[in-house]
């Protein structure tokens, strides 16, 4: 005999709150799963980075190949940092010197630029423009080594890649970087001796003389010392986002550009908390 | 367990005791997530031997080349290589035992930014510290000359064709006189005539160099040239194992697709 069951009619509140408890406990899951995969990240960085600190001081230092990355991070940098410094320098006076005028200050002008430049434009944009450069390079460059398994092929050939390709590379963006934030800053005043002479006339050794009698080693300490961790960052998210980089071409493309943001934001998080630090010590 | 530099295993004593295996793996498990890539696999390489593992693609052949050299640890089971038991090993041990052993991966992996000099240059600086550059120069002449590409020296892997790059590949692999060569798809992407002479070179190398050798392959042409043995992977799992006779003459419709 066949059983007849009865239809249950499910009134229709009840179904909307269904759909919401579904919706709610998807979003839910997803939340969480996202805040499991950040604290993931977040730990393999700092793996990657005490294992960075563990190889830089563990067997033989591969300093032909440091060397070799100084070059590529230093001087191959170097046209393109030349040409951002000297125009920072030059855009500030011209942009500045109208208002200056205004009141009578023009005489202020540069030691109000190289105030500037050495304190925070010189390093934050310098920085900015490496991140981009040398930090999408490294990315790129691991990248396509880890997906065209050259990684492997180091490492099967008993060489540590993580020494012979990560430290060195940290280590030349930390050492470079800061030589370059100071070189842009030269250029930057250079520039702005420039645009002083755009509208007046300034000799070389009266600019200078005025832009450097207003800085203090209080301006330039801070900024040498953040120098030091916009290279370290910029090297060690270029490598960690190269170096863990997943097997399809697509994530070279994936770690280049997720190193340039990473790097720059951290960049500018790091400038921040620098800014602060000087403050409350001065 | 501890490497000695001179190896519990060398080729004269790997000659002397043909019993020993040189590769012995035992009940080899390795999963990625959920999905189980190599279910049980238990395989052994004699000395001497050129041991043929086909499959289809993701059979887990790769995966299995890749555990033996420690690049991927396996969830269970042994892995031995001349003697030492790679899961056990620490990183400067792994890299001691890594000197004996030669790895062709798929795609060459010829360090681009080398040129074909400073990339035959590259392992042997690092393993064979005690040779002169005059000596250096010497091994890298004659690797060159025995993959028949003596005048490609200076240039950049980028300038060179697949078979080419595989040729550079298997000469930086054998400069260090590897007792065991892992091949990882050698004849992958290349034409049917290119594929051959890789083929014969395989066998050259095992003949000149001595070593053992671990061929993974789907080219059942390679497979052909250079099999001693032939194990076939289905799924993680050994299908089937014997000569190249077994399975020519065999009626299974799998391995028949194979063979055709």
């Amino acid at each position: 005999m066949k059983k007849i069951i009865p239809k249950i009619k499910v009134l229709p509140i009840l179904q909307d709150a269904e759909k919401i408890t579904i919706k709610l406990s998807e979003k839910t899951i997803e939340t969480s799963e996202k805040a499991n995969n950040f604290l993931t990240d977040f730990a393999d960085v700092i793996l990657f980075i005490v294992r960075i600190i563990k190889e830089s001081f563990s067997g033989k230092f591969e300093f032909k190949e440091f060397l070799h990355q100084c070059y590529v991070v230093g001087y191959k940098t170097l046209p393109l940092i030349s040409i951002t410094g000297a125009i920072m320098g030059l855009v500030l006076t011209i942009q500045a010197r109208p208002t200056l005028a205004d009141f009578g200050a023009v005489s202020l002008l540069p030691g109000m630029v190289s105030v500037s430049l050495i304190r925070e434009m010189g390093p934050v944009i310098t920085a900015l423009i490496c991140a981009g450069k040398i930090g999408s390079g490294m990315g790129a460059e691991l990248g396509s080594m880890r997906v065209s398994e050259q990684i492997d092929a180091m490492e099967v050939s008993s060489t540590n890649p993580m020494k012979f390709l990560v430290v060195t590379r940290v280590l030349a963006a930390t050492c470079m970087i800061p030589l370059l934030i100071l070189y842009a800053d030269g250029l930057g005043i250079l520039g702005s001796w420039a645009g002083a002479n755009i509208k007046g006339d300034v000799t070389f050794g009266l600019f200078f003389s005025q832009a450097f009698s207003p800085v203090d080693w209080i301006d330039f300490l801070p900024a040498v010392v953040k120098s030091v961790f916009f290279g370290a960052i910029i090297g060690i998210v270029g490598c960690y986002k190269g170096y863990n980089a997943g097997r399809g071409t697509e994530s070279v493309g994936i770690a280049a550009n997720s190193a340039v943001v990473t790097a720059s934001l951290l960049v500018i998080i790091l400038d921040m908390i620098a800014v602060q630090i000087t403050d409350m010590l001065a | 367990m501890k490497t000695d530099q001179s190896g519990p295993l060398n080729k004269d004593t790997v000659k002397k005791n043909t019993n020993e295996p040189v590769i012995e793996i035992n009940n080899l498990r390795k999963s990625f997530g959920s999905q189980e890539v190599l279910k049980n696999v238990t395989l052994k390489l004699h000395p001497g031997e050129n041991l043929t593992v086909l499959g289809k693609s993701g059979s887990g052949k790769s995966v299995l080349i890749k555990c033996i050299v420690g690049l991927l640890h396996s969830d269970s089971g042994n892995i031995n290589v001349l003697g030492l038991d790679v899961n056990s090993l620490n990183r400067n041990e792994l890299g001691d035992l890594r000197q004996k052993i030669g790895f062709l991966f798929q795609s060459g992996a010829l360090y681009d930014s080398m040129t074909v000099k400073q990339n035959l240059e590259f392992p042997l600086r690092r393993i064979k510290r005690d040779l002169t550059t005059l000596e250096i120069k010497e091994k890298i002449e004659e690797v060159l000359e025995n993959v028949g590409l003596a005048d490609a020296l200076d240039k950049m892997p980028s300038q060179l064709s697949g078979g080419m790059r595989k040729r550079i590949s298997l000469a930086r692999t054998i400069i260090v006189d590897p007792m065991v060569m892992l091949y990882d798809e050698p004849t992958t992407g290349l034409d049917p005539a290119t594929s051959d002479e890789i083929s014969l070179l395989i066998n050259k190398v095992q003949k000149k160099y001595k070593t053992s050798s671990l061929i993974i392959t789907h080219d059942i042409n390679c497979a052909r040239k250079t099999a001693d043995r032939i194990i076939m992977l289905n799924e993680g799992e050994i299908y089937l194992e014997g000569k190249l006779s077994d399975f020519e003459n065999s009626e299974d419709e799998l391995i028949k697709s194979f063979f055709m």
